[in-house]
């Protein structure tokens, strides 16, 4: 497909995620089909054979992440994308995978929930992210975008970390995130799978070496904590190398709205009509959510009144603010849940409310 | 030329096999088998470009054992780990190898899947009729009245449902280009074995789409009898109730090995 590089055109977000995948050299995808990520595999059954790759619809999600998981093994990179149900059901497989030490891309386009839900623009997923998600003691590195040009940058920087600390990462949009249209811009330069960095661990043909194997099994305890502290130590690089965040009106700020993604989407014209209104208030939006930008956070709490979070679900991004703040200064909530988006106007009344109740 | 016979090598440790001790019990077939698919892998020299997936289950630990590239899977997803590594790798030799609660019970999805896609790879089937590793517990394969540790009164089908015969199942299939039931109760039935590992192997190497092999073994700890009896007790109970055949042979397998 001739795809125009270098200049703003109009891309939906599920299929810019596909194309920076493919732009970061990955040639193998494993899906199965959910609503609302459904452009995504999409996208690569049409356009995967152009570049020679493999795109493989699997018989349930749990196949899928366990093709990834293959897949990685033999050093490819590889991706699989799903939405909040079928993301809880590869959490078996993203648990082996983070303990096999096996890097790989998922992307979750979050949808109302528990259960079946809906398919509206959600946050819901944000402990099942962030806190390990399946069983064991492991971490999945977690990027969270806020327009369609981040959904593209993330996702193909995901592969990158991913590669380099040999773990999953998990890039999260929403329903708006993925279908919305917006303009951005598709980089000239992409990668070739060819010039990738070699894996000698993969399992990929014991040729000229001693055999590799992928494994998360180790009887011994000893030998299992000594694995989890080397992928601990990991996750501790991770927290001083890949912290991303943004601020918007942060400067003179006396106030901060903490969102990410959508949330933040929204929260950003509300702070910028508090700001006319003349509210001294800023935006911090957290992009990754693991490792949390927590020292950031501190210290806006050393020099802020109050942060005021708002997300799509019912108090889960603000338990790691709250972590973070460590009591030093008030955090309020302003959240909604089951995909029904805050208005502009909601978070600005909040943020009045906010700044009364705290100059009291 | 008498010499020269004398001199000739006729058994030794086939080099797919690590040189460590099993950690399987006594009398139990699982080393019978490691041993023919190992013995195929070094005919076909293919300890280089082989990837072995491994099962949760007695055979967890066949990573230990075979001398190749393996992985260790969650428990019945092998079929689509082997699929993983085969897709972006088609180059490789990709084989499973697995117990009849990972293949039939907790992994019969990814099992019929990549039998139906025509998956290129290679399944060792082991069945025993029992959970070994976690006590004893039923397996989809445990034959009806068979004792297990959760079918104490012996298995009941109107209560605990029906043995599967997975090569009966997956020869509805157009995928499978080679689909075996054998044993290795006698060494007769071994070189059948062998035999029917080698045509699986050939399957997959000439391209030809999904082989497996299903082996009737035993697992005398769990049956509670000496190996002997395990023996003759699978072909007197489980040999009618899965008959020993080649349900599926593609045409190009016929009149060779």
């Amino acid at each position: 497909m001739a795809i125009t590089r270098g200049e703003p055109i109009l891309m939906r977000g599920n299929e810019a995620v596909a194309q920076a995948a493919l732009d970061a050299g990955c040639r193998a995808f494993f899906g199965y089909p959910i609503t609302p990520q459904n452009q995504i595999p999409d996208y690569f059954a049409a356009h995967m054979p152009e570049v020679g790759g493999m795109f493989l619809q699997a018989e349930s999600e749990v196949a899928a992440i366990n093709m990834v998981y293959g897949a990685a093994a033999a050093g490819a990179r590889v991706m699989t994308a799903s939405s909040s149900p079928g993301i809880s059901l590869k959490q078996e497989g993203i648990s082996y995978l983070a303990q096999s030490e096996l890097p790989c891309v998922i992307v979750n386009i979050v949808r109302g929930g528990s259960g079946l839900g809906n398919i509206a623009p959600a946050q819901s997923d944000y402990f099942q992210s962030v806190k390990g998600g399946g069983h064991g003691d492991y971490r999945t590195l977690v990027f969270a975008a806020w327009s369609v040009q981040e959904m593209y940058d993330l996702t193909r920087e995901a592969f990158d970390i991913a590669d380099r600390y040999r773990n999953p990462v998990l890039v999260l949009g929403d329903a708006l995130l993925g279908q919305m249209m917006e303009p951005m811009v598709i980089p000239e330069e992409v990668v070739d799978p060819a010039t990738l960095p070699a894996k000698p661990w993969a399992t990929d043909g014991a040729k000229g070496r001693a055999r590799n194997i992928v494994n998360s099994l180790y009887i011994e305890a000893p030998e299992l904590e000594r694995v989890n502290l080397r992928i601990q130590a990991r996750y501790e690089e991770a927290a001083r190398r890949d912290v991303r965040y943004a601020a918007e009106s942060m400067d003179d700020a006396e106030f901060a709205v903490v969102a990410y993604g959508t949330a933040a989407r929204v929260a950003v014209t509300a702070v910028e009509q508090a700001r006319a209104q003349g509210l001294r208030i800023g935006l911090f939006r957290p992009i990754s959510l693991y490792p949390f930008p927590k020292e950031e956070i501190a210290a806006l709490a050393d020099r802020l009144k109050a942060l005021l979070v708002v997300e799509l679900s019912l108090g889960q991004l603000v338990e790691d603010v709250r972590l973070a703040v460590n009591g030093v200064c008030p955090v309020h909530l302003h959240a909604r849940t089951g995909g029904v988006v805050m208005t502009p106007a909601e978070v600005l009344e909040a943020v009045k409310r906010l700044t009364r109740q705290t100059e009291g | 030329m008498a010499t020269e016979t004398q001199r000739k090598i006729v058994f030794e440790r086939p080099r797919a096999l690590e040189p460590v001790r099993m950690h399987y019990c006594p009398g139990c077939t699982h080393g019978i088998v490691h041993r023919l698919v190992a013995e195929v892998i070094d005919e076909f020299e293919l300890a280089e470009r082989a990837v072995g997936v491994a099962p949760v289950g007695c055979a967890v630990f066949a990573y230990d054992y075979f001398a190749c590239d393996m992985i260790e899977a969650a428990h019945g997803r092998a079929p689509a780990v082997a699929t993983g590594v085969k897709r972006v790798r088609p180059e490789l030799f990709v084989f499973t190898y697995q117990g009849d609660g990972d293949l039939a019970s907790i992994g019969i999805a990814e099992t019929i899947h990549a039998a139906a896609r025509g998956e290129n790879i290679t399944i060792v089937f082991i069945n025993n009729a029992v959970y070994g590793m976690t006590g004893g517990q039923m397996a989809p394969t445990t034959l009806p009245g068979m004792k297990t540790s959760t079918t104490p009164y012996g298995r009941d089908p109107k209560l605990a449902g029906n043995p599967i015969r997975m090569c009966e199942l997956l020869s509805a299939l157009d995928g499978p280009a080679y689909l075996a039931r054998v044993t290795v109760t006698a060494p007769r039935r071994v070189r059948r074995a062998k035999r029917a590992i080698r045509r699986a192997f050939k399957a997959q190497l000439e391209g030809l789409g999904f082989a497996l092999v299903e082996v009737l073994s035993t697992c005398p700890t769990r049956w509670g009898m000496p190996p002997r009896d395990a023996l003759q007790w699978l072909e007197d109970n489980m040999v009618p109730y899965y008959p020993l055949e080649e349900f599926v042979v593609h045409d190009k397998l016929r009149d060779k090995t």
